[in-house]
């Protein structure tokens, strides 16, 4: 047994066990030392399937290693280790094992040779996530964390059931590209694409997200959604309708992140709207897009992270998440502020950073196949990201209004995690290369063209003219209502308002009716299952011989009767 | 040759050591002497698995009397794969036995308890161990009056009640069987086993034969608890010694299913039961009525003790839909889920023993608050919980997946879709008792956790559950070549 037959995930998994027993420094060489031996390993892993083991009569594939598994093992560990930097003071216990393990079930699916491991470290990925959502504490996160479990539960019996399906038709265990024309390949599709947050589902991540700590929400960005991309990008290249959900997803992260006033919930909007871009490259399908797919999973993980861990600080320092309760605090921390515009800058894919090297494949990829209609839709969220994250989150959090808070920045190993993503993101910008080489096809594409620089730098400008033109509306996101008029009032502003009354209205009572429908089913299964039934009850002898002699009579004319 | 009379041993021990604990009468003395011969039963069973695996079928004649006239044993993978199931559980559960069932039983009746115990044992060792049928009415009534004895002696005074209701529906069970049994005899002269399945094929035809049929149909599901024979097993459960209920849970329900095997695959051929009699359908339609109604039921349920009791019966239905589909996956599945299931119960009720010697109560508003008193029992109650959903790595992943494998190869969609749905009724009534456990306060504060000589034959079953669960290549591999053999028939 060599070091390449253990499978490197199990490491990060098995270490989050030993978390609990060790003294303070222990645990602080634990939470370093293991994502950095995990990322050693995935790093030095030899190409091919390695780790095999018999289960039933299948050949499990434990580890797996080729060029898009690898690079994103490696990112994962590289955000593990971020991220414990980051975590370092967090005092649950119960999170930080949660999120060991976590990094650990995404590592085992990006090395995953076969489904049925992919659906091992799958469903330790979706407990490990509701651990730290539930690890947060509070009733609100408990009941959150709940529904967050009840959805990836749900996912994640799509994706078996996709899996049995597509094995038990013929297909083979070993996870490489799928049929989505059969069963079993829509329904695995459909399995991973929840974790995904595509539409219709796509609000469970808004929804749990923001409810982690200050430290459980960057991971969360990290994991689920990006090992979910990575299965997109490995199992359907080139399904067309990806291009059209991920359009969506785009979009709908961009308009509820303009609409929202919680700064770490705008970040998780804009996660669904950044994954968004990774699932339209998966579905235009060329070497180009997949790498840009892939590229932009990597550099999305760590300037997202980046940004939940400035939005994290402020969190920590302050103790206030609403944009409305913040600003003026690039004052008292500098470190914060700087690293957040970097990510900010970085999610806006301004030139030289390394949101700009990686998205500019995705949309010149959809240039190069002419989707001109997705090419057209791309470049305008582009600046639509510029608009909600870019602009949006840095300034109301740092900048707008001075809010009386002096909160320094956090302690040193926070910002530390800060400045060595910021790091990454300038660095990645400025020298793509070692990006590059880590993707699974050969690049022969050159990001700083004097077109695309100027290209995008107008985008931006442009966009960062018209958010300082719309202040005043932006502002009005102050409380949480369906006021998006402001966006559709050159269309039909009446119609809209009249449309969201009546949708409430068939909302409310289609509420009713199911509370109604609910409250009568209860009552009867309890009639026919409670404790005081006739199933579930307490049975007098001479019932029961009753019923065994009517079973008995009924056998007996069966058999005497058949045949 | 010691070896060679090992099938004898194996029923002849218990056998004898029973009356000496009457004896005895001490109660640790007793608890010793039962253990002893527990293990020594169980080295036995594994010994004949393994010879039976490598070495084929053994035949031992009782007495030196041949075998169509003289009593038979015979041991094959599928009785060796039963008789270790039932030993091991017994054997697993006696380390605890002594310190619950002294909390629980009046100690001057605590050797009764070891005696039933044994009797039980041999009852049931007997049953699966012997090739011949009326050996087998002759083992079940011991079986039947020792466990009968031992649901009596709960601590509550319901359990004479309890014992009572499982007498009257015990004895309806094994007379259905003598019937069958006799009317068996009338038609073909013969009580052996493999005699049997060679004659009945020329008489498959009268209305004797057929009606035997359906009085062994009867008999042995009432045994076997396949709902809606099933009433006596939730009380009877639930009013039990823990110990004892833990068990009879790993036991004597396999036992029961085993003889439907054993009767309707090899005493009757397959083509009979299934294709003729169409057995399958009655099992099938069962089945799926059980593993809903009676998880619906278990959700229901104040008593965790009698949750858990329902819970087997609807676990008994996935058993009885495995054997119904009647094709080597499926049996398969059902017998793999023999001992899985033997294993997640043995290890739920083991834990809920634990609770009940500290809170002396299994009621689920008594349980608010104790995950944090006693975290090794509930820990282990949630990890069994999780084996008995279907939780990928415990053992129960494995008897779901066979079984929806079974379903998806007779293109049964509707089937697996079922299977799948209804273990998600066991979501429910596991996460009820893990919400009042973690998530509720109550007066539980100053409970202490269970005491070792509990805690870890509770664990070892855990870690069972969990290794079987991910290196199953063994017990499938027993369980695949039982399945092969009954639908060989000999």
């Amino acid at each position: 047994m060599t070091i390449s037959a253990f499978p490197p995930g199990a490491l990060l998994i098995l270490g989050a066990m030993l978390l609990p027993f060790g003294g303070p420094r222990t645990r602080t060489a634990l939470m370093l030392g293991l994502p950095l031996a995990t990322l050693w390993v995935v790093w030095n892993l030899p190409d091919g399937a390695s780790a095999t083991i018999a289960v039933f009569n299948y050949e499990l594939i434990l580890v797996r290693s080729d060029a898009l598994g690898r690079l994103f093992a490696i990112i994962f560990s590289l955000m593990a280790f971020a991220g414990f930097l980051f975590a370092l003071r967090q005092r649950s216990t119960l999170e930080l094992v949660a999120a060991m393990t976590y990094a650990g079930g995404a590592v085992g699916v990006a090395l995953a040779g076969d489904f049925v491991t992919l659906f091992v470290f799958w469903e330790i990925m979706a407990l490990a996530s509701s651990t730290i959502v539930f690890s947060a504490g509070g009733r609100q996160s408990t009941k959150v964390a709940m529904r967050y479990f009840q959805v990836h539960m749900a996912g994640g019996a799509l994706l078996l059931s996709g899996i049995l399906v597509h094995v038990t038709a013929g297909g083979s265990i070993t996870f490489d590209s799928v049929d989505t024309n059969t069963l079993g390949g829509a329904l695995i599709l459909a399995g991973v694409l929840l974790n995904a947050a595509a539409p219709p589902v796509s609000a469970w991540l808004p929804d749990a997200y923001p409810e982690a700590s200050y430290s459980g929400m960057v991971f969360l960005s990290a994991f689920t959604t990006k090992a979910a991309v990575y299965a997109l990008i490995r199992g359907f290249p080139g399904t067309e309708i990806l291009i059209w959900i991920g359009l969506f997803m785009i979009f709908y992260g961009i308009i509820y992140a303009l609409l929202e006033n919680d700064m770490r919930r705008i970040l998780a909007y804009s996660i669904v709207n950044q994954v968004g871009f990774m699932v339209v490259g998966v579905g235009i399908g060329t070497e180009m897009a997949l790498n840009g797919a892939a590229a932009h999973a990597f550099a999305h993980i760590i300037y997202k992270a980046l940004l939940l861990m400035s939005a994290g600080a402020v969190l920590y320092q302050t103790g206030k998440r609403k944009c409305t309760d913040l600003g003026g605090l690039f004052q008292s921390m500098p470190v914060t502020t700087v690293c957040g515009i970097i990510g900010a800058l970085s999610i806006s894919s301004f030139p030289w950073t390394s949101g700009f090297v990686s998205k500019s494949m995705i949309n010149d990829a959809a240039g190069h196949e002419h989707l001109a209609f997705t090419w057209f839709l791309l470049m305008a969220a582009s600046a639509g990201v510029f608009l909600h994250a870019g602009i949006k989150f840095p300034w109301f959090v740092f900048f707008q209004k001075d809010s009386g808070l002096r909160s320094p920045d956090p302690p040193w190993n926070m910002r530390f995690a800060m400045i060595f993503f910021a790091a990454l993101c300038i660095g990645l910008g400025i020298w793509p290369q070692p990006l590059y080489m880590l993707l699974p096809f050969p690049v022969a594409y050159e990001p700083y063209t004097a077109a695309h620089v100027v290209n995008m730098l107008q985008l931006l400008m442009f966009s960062g003219l018209a958010f300082f033109l719309m202040l005043p509306l932006m502002r009005r996101t102050l409380t949480i209502t369906l006021d998006v008029d402001w966006i559709y009032r050159r269309l039909a502003p009446i119609i809209v308002r009249r449309c969201a009354a009546i949708t409430l209205e068939l909302n409310a009572r289609a509420r009713h009716t199911m509370l109604q429908i609910h409250s009568e089913v209860a009552k009867l299964t309890r009639n026919w299952y409670g404790e005081n039934s006739k199933l579930g009850g307490v049975q007098t002898v001479g019932s029961t011989i009753a019923i065994a002699l009517f079973v008995f009579a009924i056998i007996l004319l069966w058999d005497l009767f058949t045949a | 040759m010691i070896s060679a009379h090992l099938p004898a041993l194996q029923v002849v021990i218990p056998l004898l050591a029973a009356p000496a604990c009457v004896v005895v009468r001490q109660s640790t003395l007793t608890w010793l002497l039962a253990l002893l011969v527990s293990w020594i039963s169980f080295a036995i069973a594994l010994t004949l698995l393994v010879q039976t695996f490598f070495n084929g079928p053994m035949s031992y004649e009782l007495g030196g009397w041949a075998a169509p006239l003289g009593i038979e044993y015979a041991v094959d993978v599928v009785n060796a794969f039963v008789l270790v199931i039932v030993s091991g559980v017994s054997s697993v559960v006696l380390i605890s036995a002594k310190e619950s069932i002294e909390r629980e039983t009046h100690i001057k009746r605590t050797h009764l308890v070891y005696t039933g115990w044994l009797l039980c044992l041999t009852g049931l060792l007997g049953i699966t161990i012997t090739g011949d049928v009326f050996n087998v009415f002759v083992f079940l009534e011991i079986a039947s009056l020792s466990s009968y004895l031992l649901v009596s002696l709960g601590p509550d005074r319901r359990a004479l009640t309890a014992a009572f209701q499982y007498l009257v529906m015990g004895t309806i069970g094994a007379t259905f069987i003598l019937i069958g049994v006799g009317l068996l005899y009338m038609m073909t002269g013969t009580l052996n086993m493999a005699d049997l399945a060679q004659r009945i094929p020329g008489v498959a035809q009268t209305t004797t034969v057929r009606a035997g049929f359906a009085f062994l149909v009867l008999g042995i599901s009432l045994k076997a608890a396949v709902f809606p024979l099933h009433y006596w097993l939730p009380n009877a459960y639930t009013f039990a010694p823990s110990a004892v209920t833990a068990f009879m849970a790993g036991s004597a329900t396999k036992v029961s299913i085993y003889l439907l095997l054993r009767f309707f695959f090899d005493i009757f051929s397959e083509t009979f039961s299934l294709r003729t009699m169409r057995l399958d359908l009655i099992l099938l339609i069962l089945g799926v009525i059980a593993i809903f109604s009676m998880s619906l039921v278990a959700i229901y349920q104040s008593n965790v003790k009698r949750m858990l009791a329902y819970s087997s019966v609807a676990q008994v239905g996935y058993m009885v839909i495995g054997i119904s589909l009647a094709t080597t996956t499926g049996l398969t599945a059902g017998i793999v889920h023999l001992f899985n299931h033997a294993l997640m119960k043995c290890a739920l009720f083991l834990a809920l023993g634990c609770i009940v010697f500290r809170l002396n109560s299994v009621d689920l508003k008594d349980l608010a608050g104790v995950g944090r008193r006693m975290p090794w029992t509930m820990a282990a109650f949630v990890i069994g919980g999780l084996s008995l959903i279907g939780v990928p790595a415990t053992v129960g992943f494995i008897s779901k997946w066979y079984l929806v494998l079974a379903a998806l190869e007779r293109d049964w969609w509707w089937l697996a879709f079922m299977v799948v749905a209804s273990s998600l009724l066991a979501v429910i009534y596991i996460w009820r008792v893990v919400e009042t456990a973690y998530f509720k306060t109550g007066p539980v504060a100053n409970t202490e956790e269970a005491p070792l000589i509990l805690l870890v034959p509770t664990w070892v079953l855990i870690v069972a559950n969990i290794y079987f669960g991910v290196s199953a290549v063994d017990t499938i591999s027993f369980a695949t070549r039982a399945a092969d053999q009954l639908l060989s028939t000999f």
